[in-house]
Parts: structure tokens; C-alpha cells; sequence
């Protein structure tokens, strides 16, 4: 019997107007995942079905595994749409499978198939009852559920149903920029941004030769990880040395930390309107640094009126870590290199800042024009989820 | 040329040689540089070690790079005993193992060590009965080959490391040189392996101990943290790289690679099975890449030069012991003395042909009649 797997829409097809959107998104993204295995792939208005070699499928299913939108897959047989072979099939596959109790599910969505749903169930069940000893049925909870959709040339029989990552595709929302430092949280934010369907870009605040070219680099690899869930991820690197160095020659050294987060902000607007992006996002979660307090937000969050989406905000360090480790990002994230945020860190810095002093200390020097000269030198690396050809040819 | 000694060492393959040369010349920076030409190399590093380390289902972190397997092999066991002096002075360890691990422990038991050699089976296989009662609390370190180089018996790796597993201050080394590309490889009860890429048709020079999160080890090179803080010198980059591609190769083409040799076993056995004066020393717990037989009567070393002629290659005992004696391995399978003083090693590849045996198997019986007469 072939094998095919089958991907439902989910949640994507309650989008009414949209749906169409969404589903072609979809399509597009898995095409261009499985583009390099020997695959067919069909699609109508509520499903997917990708034809497969059994020797693809382990690969298949791991690249599914990185799509967002996917809700939930099954490993279905696909025969032909004739009474007696559903018949003949449907238990070949029950008598793979071990139960005790089980269930018969049909659906037509050819309705000339001249069985209804209801009565070719309970006809499929005493096929069943007879030849498989020691079964019974229980429509309510079943060791095993099999699926039967009839449609006008093939029938899928299935038992199985696998989850998917969920979300919504990305592309399905405008863009956002993502703050992405080297820590654990920001890539876990960016995560969860883009399983929204959101786009991302990231942005690095770069403090050569305070911080050093392995910080980029765990950046870099960080962006290839979440390059995973969408196609190529655009990093842009801010070099961010001048205007800190001069943060810490102005003013209170427990203000440098909300002076320095304001910047940044400031450094990210400008950047949205440059990049066309809808949003900031970031990995700050409350509370769990000076600057992450409601109070500093507040006061950081104040030079600018663009949405600033912080996924993690009510979630714990040990949540973060578990999704961090789940995306394969944690291992990386705890590399011992310096950024931005760590380097200068004032041993008391205000938990409870005051807009009129932040604004005081930054009236002591021309931010504007250093934020300027940063904008031109910006520099912009594509990251693919693969790394270049060259070094692939060389492994 | 009848090259049949691939268990010594087998040819490099071009895409592997390839990608030396062209790491060689494009990534000059040395890896622990902080400058864009050390990241950049210390980048394509970091992606060797890992496709390393997902090849054989281990964390990055537990690939330590060395220079070969016989550097893997006295690392695992030094460092083993160097870290964990307290942990007792007892060793287990088997009559089929490799130079690299005999002469270390002969070393050890200079320095106070106890080390009891595991009884064998006559098939070679480890006795499992008398070596759970060789087990002590006081067993610092078990090392197993997990493919003897001599006669080619595959141990029960995963069963003796759960045995092993019982006692959590002993230590579980499996030196897998003939092992690794030949046979599928289960790390899930080994804690140090050892293993050698110029035995997967990778080059001399370049090897690995992969080294389990939670055990440490005492290095045996000093000088700070390089590719690991086990094993200090520069980073042979251009190595480490061909290595990962050679283990690549080897693992994506090892089941039809293994059946072709297998293949080839089938008749280099049945033949030889023919001939009334060889004594087959391989079994059916051997890898079919090795086929080990005596010519009771005629030196080990008499036949090899005399294959030698008629240019096929193959070893005495194993190509780092070809001192004139009696093979200590074979002598631990129950073999009497005639036997192994008189042993041969034939080692098979996929690159070997039907017609190779053919021809080796004509040169050894005219060998046989020619020698027996003198």
C-alpha cells in the first residue's frame, strides 16, 4: 500500500477571508522546504498530501518539524476508492496495529460514494469485530481511531496523528525587528514571534573591540538556528562602541543601563522605518534585571511609539530554558562571550529610574548625531539555515 | 598490487584528500586566534566537530581530536587514571587488545596498578559469567576493543557496558578503531571511545576519543584549552576537517559497503575452508572485513614475503606487532602454539575484487605446497 503523509490546515482554515492566504503560504513554505527531497506534493482546500520513498521519510518529517503552521500530520495508506478494496484495506491496516478497543471514523467529502459516512463505519466495525478476536468497540474512548476519508478517486486510512510546531506561517504577518544579544531569551523571542507568523530581521548591537568577532559569530550561529523556521534571516549589526563608550562618560553610572536601553530603542526605530517593520521585538521578560523591572520599561520604552512585543515577558527563566533547549539554542547561548548589555555593568544600576533624570543625563551630549553616523554603518549579513555551499563541499 | 591489509590502514579517498588540500590553502587563521582569519577557522572547526559528534550521536562537547588512535587509546587510560587516583587500582582489560592499550597498561602496572586480562570464550567472545566476577567497586577502568584487530571478534559493547554501568566509579573504554565505518557503532553504555579516520579511508595523523559529559580526564599534553582543554597543540584543522568528511562517507555507504565485503568474506572463507592444511582462526563472531587463518608448520612471516612476490599484501599478527612470536590473541582463544605462531591476517575492503581473492588464494596454495616441502 502507498504511504502518504497527510498535513490538515487546522486552525488556518477558520481565517475566512484570509484563509486562502494563509494556505498558500503554507504550501509555498513546505514546497521550498521539501524542494531538495524526491517528493510529490498536492494540496486542495482543507489538506496537504506529500507522496514519498519510505528511505525520505525520517528527512521529511524533520523539515516538517520546522514549518509553523502545521497543526498536525498523519502517516496515511492511500487506496482506491472502491468498497471492496477500502474494505480489504481497512483491515490490513487494523490488524497492524494492536488495541483492544477501537473506532471507525469515515468521511465523505465525495458524496456520490454511494455508502453514507455513518453506515460504512458501522460496516467497517463488524469487518473488524469478525476478524480481529478480542476487540470491541468504543466510540467514545478508543485505543485506536481509524480514519477513513473517502474522496472521489483515492481513500486515506489512517490511525496515527502527529503534532506539528503550530502557529501560523511566517510571512502570514508583516515584519518585525528582533533584538537578538547572544543571551538565552532574545532567540527564544524570536521563536515565539515568528510561530505568530510574524517575519523576522535581527538586530546586533555590536561594542568592538569591548565585545569580540565570537560574540558576532554565536549571534550568527544563533540566527542560522531560528534561519531554521523560515528561509534566511536578515542579521543587521549596529556598531554600537562609540555611543556606548560615550553613555558611560556622561553621567550617573546607575542611569548607563536605562540610557543605554533607550538608545538601543532609539537605534531599532529608526531601523523599523528603514527595514519597513511593523514592530520591535525582544527577549525581556519581567523582573529579571534592573532594566526589565515595569519602572524601566516604562522609562526605556518612552522614545518610541512603535509596538515593542516581548513574548517572554510573563514567562520564568526555567520556561525560557526548556523552549531555548527544545530549539536548539541554549548550548550556544551559554558560551562565554561578552555582548552589550554585560559589558559595563554598573554595580548598582536603578531598578526604579526617573524619566526627567534619564532625560537629563542624555541632554548632556549629542546622542543624535552618533545615531546618525550608526545608521550609515550598518552592516547587513544574510543568514540561510544551511551553511555556505563551500564549507558544506569541504565536510 | 593485491592490496588485502586494509585493517592496517586503507587509502585515502579523493573527496577526503580534497578537502584537505583546500582547507589547507583557504584557512590559514589558526583557530584559537582572536582575529577574523582564527574565528573564521575556528568556525569551520566547530562545524567538523559537530557533524562528528551527530554522525556518532554525541554532544559536540564529547569529541576530543587527537592524533591517531593510539594517542586516543593512552589519553583514555592515563587521563582516566591521572584524574581518579583515589578511585582504586584495578583494571580489566582483554588478551585481544591493541599495542596501544597492552603497552599502556603494562606501563600502569609499573606504577602499582592490577590488571586482570578477562577470560575468553573459544570463539574469543569475552567469557560475560567470569567477567562480572572480575568486576570490582575497586575496577577503575574496563577498556574492550570493540572489534579486535587481529581476528576481527565484535564484543557485545552495549552488555558489557551495562554491566559496567552497575559499578558508578568505574570507567568503560571501548577502543573502536576496527570498528567505526565497518559495523553500526552504539555509544549508549560507553564512556571514552577511541577511534582513527586513516581506518575509514581518512588520513594518517588524525583521530578521535570521544569522552562522555561528566567524566574527566588528566591531559597528557599540557597547554591550555585549544580544540579542548583535554588535548592542547594547534588545532590540524585541515585534518579535523578530512576526518569528518571520511566519517561522513563511511557511515552514509556502510550497509552496502559491509555487504559487498561480506560478499567477498563468503568466498575467501569457503575456499579456504578447502584446504586441508589452514587452520581458520576467524569465526562467525568476526567482521567479515577480517579473516584471520594459520598455516601450522610455516612461519607467519615466511608466507607474508612469500604473498609478497607475487605483490599481495597482507599482515602477521596485526601491522603494529610484526615482532617474530606467537600471537598472544590467539593463544588467549585456545589456539595451541603451532597455530599461532603461524597466523595471517587478510583484511577486506569494498575496493577489493573477486579476482584479488581469486589470485591470493592461488599464490597462498602454491605458498602451501612450496614451503611445506622445504
Amino acid at each position: 500500500m502507498e504511504k502518504v503523509i497527510l498535513i490538515k490546515y487546522g486552525e488556518l482554515s477558520t481565517k475566512k477571508g484570509n484563509r486562502n492566504f494563509f494556505i498558500k503560504t503554507l504550501c509555498s513554505e513546505v514546497e521550498r522546504k521539501l524542494a531538495l527531497e524526491n517528493c510529490t506534493i498536492t494540496h486542495d482546500f482543507s489538506r496537504m498530501c506529500i507522496t514519498f520513498d519510505e528511505d525520505q521519510l525520517s528527512d521529511i518529517l524533520k523539515k516538517l518539524n520546522t514549518i509553523f503552521g502545521i497543526h498536525a500530520y498523519h502517516i496515511a495508506y492511500k487506496v482506491s476508492s472502491d468498497l471492496e478494496t477500502i474494505k480489504e484495506k481497512v483491515l490490513e491496516v487494523m490488524k497492524q496495529e494492536s488495541f483492544h478497543t477501537f473506532k471507525i471514523e469515515t468521511s465523505r467529502r465525495d458524496k456520490n460514494f454511494p455508502i453514507p459516512s455513518m453506515e460504512l463505519s458501522r460496516l467497517l466495525g463488524s469487518i473488524i469485530l469478525k476478524a480481529i478476536p478480542n476487540v470491541q468497540v468504543d466510540v467514545h474512548h478508543p485505543d485506536v481511531l481509524c480514519q477513513v476519508e473517502i474522496h472521489e478517486k483515492d481513500t486515506y486510512i489512517y490511525t496515527n496523528a502527529y503534532p506539528g510546531l503550530g502557529g501560523y506561517p511566517v510571512g502570514t504577518q508583516p515584519k518585525a525587528l528582533l533584538m537578538l544579544s547572544g543571551g538565552i531569551d532574545s532567540p527564544v523571542a524570536g521563536y515565539l514571534a515568528m510561530k505568530r507568523g510574524i517575519k523576522i530581521e535581527a538586530v546586533y548591537f555590536e561594542a568592538i573591540p569591548h565585545t569580540s568577532l565570537e560574540a558576532r559569530n554565536k549571534v550568527i550561529e544563533l540566527s542560522r538556528r531560528l534561519a531554521q523556521y523560515t528561509n534566511k534571516i536578515n542579521l543587521h549589526i549596529v556598531p554600537f562602541t562609540e555611543l556606548q563608550e560615550a553613555i558611560y562618560q556622561h553621567g550617573d553610572p546607575a542611569y548607563c543601563i536605562t540610557i543605554m536601553r533607550r538608545m538601543m530603542y532609539r537605534i531599532m526605530e529608526r531601523l523599523c522605518q528603514k527595514y519597513h517593520a511593523e514592530a520591535i521585538v525582544n527577549g525581556e521578560s519581567i523582573g529579571q534585571v534592573a532594566s526589565q523591572t515595569l519602572v524601566s520599561m516604562h522609562v526605556i520604552n518612552e522614545v518610541t511609539n512603535y509596538p515593542v512585543i516581548r513574548p517572554l515577558a510573563c514567562f520564568d527563566k526555567l520556561e525560557i530554558m526548556d523552549i531555548a533547549r527544545k530549539i536548539d539554542t541554549y548550548d550556544i547561548s551559554i558560551l562565554p562571550y561578552e555582548d552589550c548589555c554585560t559589558i559595563f555593568v554598573p554595580k548598582h544600576p536603578v531598578i526604579h529610574p526617573e524619566l526627567a533624570v534619564a532625560k537629563e543625563i542624555e541632554a548632556t551630549f549629542d546622542y543624535e548625531t552618533m545615531i546618525d553616523t550608526i545608521m550609515k554603518n550598518i552592516q547587513t549579513i544574510v543568514i540561510r539555515e544551511e551553511d555556505s555551499q563551500v564549507e558544506k563541499d569541504l565536510l | 598490487m593485491i592490496y588485502l591489509d586494509y585493517s592496517a590502514t586503507t587509502p585515502v579517498d579523493d573527496q577526503v584528500l580534497d578537502s584537505f588540500v583546500k582547507v589547507n590553502k583557504t584557512y590559514i587563521g589558526n583557530p584559537n586566534s582572536l582575529h577574523q582569519l582564527g574565528v573564521e577557522s575556528k568556525h569551520l572547526m566547530e562545524d567538523a566537530t559537530k557533524q562528528v559528534a551527530d554522525l556518532l550521536h554525541v554532544h559536540p562537547s564529547e569529541v576530543i581530536f587527537t592524533s591517531g588512535a593510539s594517542e586516543s587509546n593512552n589519553l583514555a587510560i592515563l587521563g582516566v587514571l591521572l584524574k581518579y587516583p583515589q578511585r582504586g587500582k584495578h583494571i580489566l582489560t582483554t588478551a585481544l587488545e591493541h599495542s596501544s592499550i597492552q603497552e599502556t597498561l603494562s606501563f600502569c602496572e609499573k606504577l602499582g596498578y592490577i590488571i586482570d586480562i578477562v577470560p575468553l570464550l573459544p570463539t574469543g567472545e569475552i567469557d560475560l559469567d567470569k567477567f562480572a566476577a572480575l568486576l570490582t567497586k575497586d575496577t577503575v577502568l574496563v577498556s574492550i576493543a570493540s572489534v579486535s584487530s587481529e581476528v576481527g571478534i565484535r564484543q557485545d559493547i552495549t552488555r558489557i557496558g551495562a554491566m559496567v554501568k552497575a559499578y558508578p566509579t568505574t570507567i568503560f573504554h571501548v577502543d573502536g578503531t576496527q570498528a567505526v565505518g565497518k559495523i553500526p557503532i552504539d555509544l549508549t553504555n560507553v564512556d571514552l571511545f577511541t577511534f582513527s579516520a586513516h581506518k575509514f579511508y581518512g588520513l594518517k595523523g588524525i583521530g578521535c576519543l570521544i569522552k562522555r559529559r561528566g567524566i574527566e580526564l588528566e591531559p597528557l599534553i599540557h597547554g591550555g584549552k585549544s580544540q579542548t582543554i583535554y588535548r592542547s597543540g594547534t588545532p590540524p584543522l585541515a585534518l579535523i576537517v578530512s576526518l569528518a568528511k571520511a566519517l561522513r562517507i563511511a557511515l552514509k555507504n556502510q550497509p552496502e559497503r559491509f555487504q559487498k565485503v561480506e560478499s567477498l568474506n563468503h568466498l575467501l572463507v569457503k575456499e579456504l575452508s578447502k584446504m586441508d592444511s589452514v587452520v581458520l582462526n576467524s569465526n562467525d563472531h568476526s567482521i567479515p572485513h577480517i579473516v584471520n587463518f594459520s598455516v601450522p608448520g610455516i612461519k607467519a612471516e615466511t608466507m607474508l614475503h612469500w604473498l609478497e612476490q607475487d605483490a599481495i599484501f597482507v599482515s602477521t599478527k596485526t601491522a603494529c606487532s610484526k615482532d617474530n612470536s606467537s600471537s598472544l590473541a590467539l593463544l588467549a582463544m585456545e589456539k595451541d602454539d603451532s597455530v599461532a605462531r603461524s597466523s595471517i591476517r587478510v583484511s577486506l575492503s569494498h575496493l577489493t575484487t573477486e579476482d584479488e581473492i581469486l589470485k591470493f588464494l592461488k599464490s597462498l596454495e602454491k605458498g602451501i605446497q612450496k614451503l611445506h616441502l622445504k
